[in-house]
């Protein structure tokens, strides 16, 4: 299998972006930050936004997109910023504060002993 | 082969509003993947990160000789826990470039799982030391390749391992072993806050 971006020519990347090659110091996406479409895929989208659209019609995770669309993350995260400021996604941030909240923890403890 | 990707996704229920973050740091070979895959309820898929000159803001080239973009790959796997919440297992290398880019990834995290084998125990030293680095909670896991069994007492020694830091055993390729070492460490995290928690309820003590 290859491997997402690899062994592509950085001119492919260069013109997905339009040539941004990261989404800035206010990145507001996380690795599994939950990404749900709010519209249907338009004709002349770039086929990147298209499939994003398509692939989140169920709540999937950022890293989930970068796999499928064989892109570096840092890329995919330029191409949801895109969608996120034209209201085509919603985005649904990890709560951080998780971390260190003992009901989440245990949460999570009940979800992998019913595994 | 896109499409039959596409229709082999096993979709999260549209409630799911809570990624959480597990890492398995480990050397090559130690049976990250297998782990990953053993509890995870999709495929493990790769994906990789890049850290290039134009992404300066956020990384510092320093010290990486020679090198103007790094690229490390990993992979993941996932459990649905709930309606709500979902955990994404990632495997991840423990060589020295990849920790140019754990802030970037991994951020956040929960805690980790350095998987160890114990007839390359010396593979394990960089990524504890890194983890003690980031303050990132962890355990460790003895991956059982069936080499000589070494006592607990043993492997921390080799370690270096705070007392303080669970140590089990497991095979990576069994699910309910690998299930133990995820909830062995959950509860260490959950142990470790309650004390925290604890701790600072305490008035402050004068120092005399």
């Amino acid at each position: 299998m290859t491997r997402p971006g690899r062994d592509d020519a950085p001119d492919r990347l260069y013109t997905i972006t339009g040539g941004r090659t990261s989404t800035g110091p206010d990145d507001p996406f996380d690795l599994v930050t939950l990404v749900v479409a709010e519209s249907d895929p338009v004709p002349g989208m770039q086929s990147e936004h298209a499939a994003i659209l398509r692939m989140t019609r169920f709540p999937t995770a950022v890293v989930e997109i970068s796999a499928e669309l064989r892109l570096p993350v840092s890329i995919t995260k330029v191409l949801l910023c895109d969608l996120l400021a034209a209201g085509r996604v919603s985005a649904r941030h990890p709560r951080t504060a998780a971390v260190y909240d003992p009901d989440i923890l245990e949460q999570v403890l009940v979800g992998l002993r019913n595994l | 082969m896109d499409s039959a990707i596409s229709e082999a996704r096993t979709p999260l229920g549209a409630q799911a509003d809570n990624g959480l973050k597990i890492v398995v740091v480990g050397g090559f070979g130690v049976g990250k993947t297998t782990l990953v895959r053993s509890v995870s309820e999709i495929r493990p898929l790769n994906t990789e990160e890049t850290m290039t000159q134009a992404g300066e803001h956020v990384d510092d080239l320093t010290g990486v000789r020679g090198k103007t973009a790094t690229t490390v790959a990993f992979d993941f796997g996932r459990i649905t826990l709930d309606a709500r919440n979902v955990l994404y297992l990632f495997g991840a290398p423990g060589q020295e470039r990849f920790w140019f880019l754990w802030d970037r990834l991994f951020s956040g995290t929960l805690g980790a799982v350095v998987l160890v084998d114990t007839r390359r125990i010396d593979d394990s030293w960089y990524a504890i030391d890194r983890l003690e680095h980031h303050g990132t909670p962890f355990i460790v896991a003895c991956n059982d390749f069936g080499g000589p069994r070494y006592s607990h007492d043993e492997v921390r020694q080799a370690l270096d391992l705070d007392p303080r830091v669970p140590l089990v055993d497991c095979d990576a390729r069994s699910r309910e072993s690998c299930k133990q070492v995820l909830i062995t460490l959950v509860e260490h995290l959950k142990n470790q806050y309650t004390g925290q928690a604890a701790r600072s309820a305490l008035p402050p003590q004068e120092l005399v």
